[in-house]
């Protein structure tokens, strides 16, 4: 008899199943069922909202190189599971020379980022001219607890690279995986798992996007949203949500399968200037010299 | 000395407590699921029940005058919200809270008894006692003596206990038994009863300095001797779970518990208190979720 594995959600460094006790059936692309996922509900969105914000101080306030050595040990994990991504991209409809190239192009963008994480704040930190007697100076920080929509139409190369510039950048993650493609993002966090990232700095849902977005999108503790590909009706109403605690909502409609779908400005999205005025000290008639 | 030791023959023996059967009976009330407008009732039952605390070694005058203002101004977040019901502080902090609170219906609850250890002799106690109610507290939590206790030495844990409230008069006292320390659930009825005894208004468990502090089995037990107490004289006398609670959740398992022990009649301020500092914000957070369907930030909410 084939047992079809019941994929579990990801919270707190931990694998629960949903609060609701709900599942639903994924089908393969002939339309078999090959796996039970958890369909997660709002008191879910709330549990990983909660653990991303405490995971969120100590993670922000890392050294950014060893944020960065933590990115490449994801890519090194995600390596070596590589047959199992395979197969899940290729049961759920994608040959195996695309889902190929897909895992490649994961693991390369996910090392691009590992490398980022100690160079970005250099680019958008700045030394301001002022005309006093101040050392001003501003610099990148990061947003706080970002929610991602998962890029729906991949499996997986969408939601890694939305996922990898937010933590970079020193932030924490509630990500809702895709609905009808949601297998690699649960393997993912198996993977998230075993590579020292801290529990809680990434949280990853699986079920429908319309009942838990907006959820996410009120929760006056997230300080972000990232969605991929989304129609304008619902970016309008996720804006409109959002306005109570003035979320920053970006959209991002790249085809993320593009080997120019990542840079910088992924991670500028989600960072905050904070400019800081410093008295200059003159003594003894010397001049500025910081 | 001679009265009060034919008092203490007279406390009925204490009975011994079923240890599995608190723990069986006590996670029935942690199953309760309690949602819409009985949620909101209950929360603002919780707020009005909680006896705003703050027992540091670093309390200053600006901390106990910020405490006292956050007491009066809870329905700064809605319309409708009651006010806690006290403001917890030490003896040296009471006239910096009575002129913070002036005449605001928040009472004023001092400790005593050299808090939260015991460790004192007696008339030190006494004189901390008097000090707290001279500089215009409202109420005294005053601590037994642990040490005295488990040795044995009840008359004495009872002679201090009815000295204290005699200084008292007519302020409530509240007897904190530090349940923490006293091991056993056995011990905390006899502890318990001693209090009832000795002349307690409220019962209280602990100070929150040890773990673990209120927890619902040590709770149901301290209840189940008021009970008891009330069956048998007719005389009621308060509860206050200390240290520990700070989720919403909890709090409202433990009004639940004391509705269905004790009843309706102890559902007020009068008989019931929460001592906590955390507690008034996750409950304003919880309550203000109801109100808006969103959730709450820390952000949004004060710091202390």
């Amino acid at each position: 008899m084939n047992i079809l594995k019941t994929y579990k959600i990801y919270i707190n460094g931990q694998f629960p199943r949903t609060e609701s006790g709900r599942t639903y059936v994924v089908n393969d692309a002939e339309g078999n069922p090959i796996a039970n996922v958890c369909q997660s509900s709002k008191k879910d969105i709330r549990n990983a909202v909660q653990a991303a914000r405490k995971a969120f101080g100590s993670w922000s306030e890392r050294s950014a190189f060893n944020r960065g050595q933590i990115l490449y040990r994801i890519a090194e994990m995600l390596e070596g599971r590589k047959a199992q991504f395979l197969e899940e991209l290729t049961q759920q409809g994608q040959s195996l020379e695309t889902a190929k190239d897909e895992i490649q192009l994961c693991i390369d963008r996910i090392v691009y980022y590992a490398g980022w994480c100690d160079k970005y704040q250099q680019i958008l930190s700045s030394v301001n001219p002022v005309n006093s007697s101040h050392f001003n100076f501003s610099m990148a920080e990061p947003t706080g607890v970002v929610g991602i929509l998962a890029e729906q139409s991949t499996g997986l190369i969408g939601f890694v690279s939305q996922l990898m510039p937010v933590i970079a950048g020193g932030n924490s993650v509630v990500l809702i995986a895709s609905e009808q493609l949601p297998l690699c993002a649960i393997t993912f966090a198996e993977v998230l798992e075993t590579s020292d990232l801290p529990a809680g700095v990434v949280n990853i849902l699986t079920g429908s996007a319309d009942e838990m977005l907006p959820t996410l999108a009120e929760h006056m503790d997230v300080n972000a949203l990232f969605l991929s590909n989304v129609d304008a009706e619902m970016e309008k109403n996720t804006q409109l949500s959002a306005i109570d605690n003035l979320k920053r909502v970006i959209v991002k409609n790249d085809d993320w399968t593009k080997e120019d779908a990542q840079g910088i400005s992924y991670i500028s999205s989600f960072q905050e200037i904070k400019t800081t005025w410093h008295p200059i000290e003159q003594i003894g008639g010397a001049t500025s010299s910081y | 000395m001679k009265a009060q030791k034919s008092l203490f023959s007279e406390i009925p023996k204490s009975p011994t407590i079923d240890k599995v059967g608190v723990e069986e009976r006590v996670s029935r009330f942690q199953t309760r699921s309690i949602k819409g407008a009985t949620k909101m009732k209950g929360l603002s039952m919780v707020l009005s029940m909680i006896d705003l605390t703050t027992l540091e070694g670093k309390d200053t005058p600006n901390k106990v005058r910020q405490m006292c203002y956050k007491a009066q101004h809870l329905h700064n977040f809605q319309e409708g919200l009651p006010t806690v019901a006290a403001v917890c502080v030490y003896p040296s902090m009471v006239s910096v809270a009575r002129e913070a609170l002036k005449d605001s219906t928040i009472k004023i609850a001092s400790v005593s008894t050299a808090f939260p250890s015991g460790q004192a002799p007696f008339e030190v106690k006494k004189i901390d006692t008097q000090f707290a109610i001279d500089a215009g507290a409202d109420e005294i939590d005053m601590v037994i003596s642990r040490g005295k206790f488990l040795a044995g030495e009840y008359n004495f844990v009872f002679d201090e206990i009815a000295a204290i409230k005699e200084i008292c008069g007519t302020k409530r006292l509240k007897v904190i038994l530090e349940t923490g320390e006293l091991a056993t659930l056995d011990q905390v009825r006899r502890a318990s009863d001693i209090a009832i005894h000795a002349g307690a208004d409220f019962i209280k468990t602990s100070t929150g300095k040890i773990q673990p502090a209120a927890t619902m089995q040590v709770t149901y037990t301290m209840l189940m001797a008021i009970r008891d107490h009330f069956d048998r004289t007719g005389v009621m006398i308060g509860m206050k779970p200390a240290g520990g609670i700070s989720t919403s959740k909890l709090a409202l398992h433990n009004l639940v518990m004391v509705k269905e022990i004790l009843g309706e009649a102890w559902l007020t301020n009068e008989w019931f208190r929460f001592g906590a500092s955390s507690l008034a914000n996750d409950v304003l957070m919880q309550y203000m979720k109801q109100v808006t369907g969103k959730y709450q930030s820390a952000d949004y909410f004060t710091i202390d």
